[in-house]
């Protein structure tokens, strides 16, 4: 490789980070524009909101399910001498609702809606329905970007409070069936340890890692270029890229929200 | 066109130049297009016919030139205050380009319940008047996934037609279709064209599309029109390249 090669190539790596964070800036710039400025796509807004939150109810529950299970388990097991399985309210609760709950279910639904998103957006740009839409003076920021950043924002909360609800849940089949914890025991034991800033928090964090799993899949959507093999690239782009904006965001925010809560 | 070019033109083209990487597609294109006129580009493959239409709507910039339309000069306007222009051209593209997540109806209504306030009945109304135009009556339930080419170009014609735009730009409007619904595409644009005085731009290598509804044609070459002027002219012309094109050889034949 020569030396003018490699220069460019570090160029380009080193460029790609600051015209990505460019690009979502000026996106979210545009996304915002159109949420201040009437008129509202409301219909299309009501079907995002179902696409996101109702058909992603059965994954949440499964993963916050298991999680929840599998939180008790662990506890109980690791400290046994100590008696820890009687604070496996406290463990699963705090741990569901502060961290996981809002992690896990960010993976998984983003995974899933994210590689959606682009991939929907994706096969409309190459197949110029994009251009159509700016041809027939509809802004597809307005008419696509808008409802699925918005719907990601609002419905990623409530599967996250649904999903820490059906993870403690969990948490107590376990306490009866396997630790032999009164029930009354185990759920007192998790209302007394949460606190309502525990589940701000929790909704918090869901709250902005919804705006990046969505507007990082509209980016990327929008941006596909050469057919069917772009779309495939994008696609997983977004997959892998969401899930680091989830997981870094999430060291920042758990400072932050320690810091306010 | 002597009555025409008397008039004020509807788009006024002038230096537009557009390159993609180190390639330079269009190279200080000048041109005009006249009231209710149909302007014919055509030129080979990859000479930049499709990247001139998409200048004429703003849907692409150029590098350098001016494209006026309106009284406003397209390149310098931003992409919101492009809209309403924009309500006054149509385009069918070259794919059709309907929206696949609707119905033939629902995709063929969508301009105007995005720009109008046309109650439910008069929009279905409409729908089936402007299907009937492209000769697809009743079509209205199905998704554009179960049409096929020359259908789905149908409906998107009807898509483009259906705010009775004073400008319609065609993007290879018969290209991959057999030749007779090319034919029918063909007759389409030219009774859109005569019945409403609808300006148009069709952008082709159909040399039949190209006298059926050509008031003139313009022939683009290396990033410039190296040929204007009507089919008779352009018979008649003794341009060694134009002639070729016309006759469907090659250049060393």
């Amino acid at each position: 490789m020569s030396a003018e090669s490699l220069a460019e190539r570090s160029e380009r790596t080193l460029a790609q980070p600051v015209i990505v964070a460019g690009d979502l800036a000026f996106l979210t710039g545009r996304t915002v524009a159109a949420l201040a400025r009437a008129p509202w796509e409301w219909r299309a807004w009501i079907e995002q909101m179902e696409h996101v939150g109702y058909r992603s109810l059965g994954v949440t529950y499964v993963t916050t399910l298991f999680t929840g299970m599998v939180l008790a388990l662990q506890t109980a097991y690791s400290l046994p001498q100590i008696g820890v399985k009687y604070y496996i309210g406290t463990v699963v609760g705090k741990s569901l609702v502060r961290e996981l709950g809002p992690v896990l279910v960010a993976l998984v639904v983003g995974g899933r809606i994210g590689a959606g998103m682009t991939a929907e957006l994706g096969t409309m740009k190459v197949s110029e329905q994009i251009d159509a839409l700016r041809s027939l003076a509809v802004d597809p920021v307005r008419r696509l970007v808008l409802p699925r950043v918005l719907a990601t924002m609002l419905m990623l909360p409530m599967l996250t409070l649904l999903g820490d609800a059906v993870g403690i849940i969990g948490g107590l089949f376990i306490g009866i069936t396997v630790l032999d914890l009164p029930a009354g025991f185990y759920m007192n034991d998790v209302l007394t340890s949460l606190t309502l800033e525990d589940v701000w928090s929790s909704l918090g964090k869901a709250f902005v890692f919804g705006y990046f799993l969505a507007i990082v899949a509209c980016r990327n959507g929008l941006r596909v270029t050469g057919g069917a093999d772009g779309v495939g690239r994008a696609t997983t782009v977004t997959v892998v890229t969401g899930a680091m904006f989830v997981l870094v965001s999430d060291f920042f925010l758990t400072q932050l929200f320690h810091l306010i809560f | 066109m002597a009555e025409a070019a008397a008039s004020e033109p509807v788009f006024r083209v002038r230096g537009l130049t557009k390159s993609y990487g180190a390639k330079r597609v269009l190279d200080g294109l000048d041109f005009d297009v006249f009231p209710g006129e149909c302007l014919v580009i055509l030129g080979r493959s990859g000479t930049g016919k499709s990247v001139t239409l998409r200048q004429l709507n703003g849907l692409e910039r150029p590098d350098a030139g001016s494209v006026v339309f309106g009284g406003a000069d397209l390149c310098t306007l931003s992409e919101r205050d492009l809209f309403p222009l924009r309500k006054r051209i149509g385009m069918l593209f070259q794919s059709g380009a309907l929206f696949d997540s609707m119905n033939v109806a629902d995709n063929v209504a969508f301009p105007l319940r995005a720009h109008t306030k046309l109650g439910r009945d008069e929009v279905a109304a409409k729908v089936h008047e402007v299907l009937e135009v492209v000769e697809l009556p009743g079509i209205e339930d199905k998704m554009p996934a179960a049409l096929s080419g020359g259908m789905r170009k149908r409906v998107a014609l009807a898509r483009s037609l259906v705010l009775q735009p004073e400008v319609l730009l065609f993007d290879e409007p018969t290209t991959g279709l057999d030749p007779m619904t090319a034919d029918s595409i063909a007759h389409t644009i030219a009774t859109a064209r005569d019945r409403a005085h609808t300006t148009t731009v069709v952008v082709t290598h159909d040399l039949h599309l190209a006298q059926t509804v050509a008031s003139r044609l313009a022939f683009l070459e290396e990033g410039r029109f190296r040929f204007v002027g009507t089919w008779q002219e352009a018979q008649a012309s003794d341009d060694v390249l134009l002639g070729h094109f016309l006759a469907g050889r090659r250049e060393d034949a």
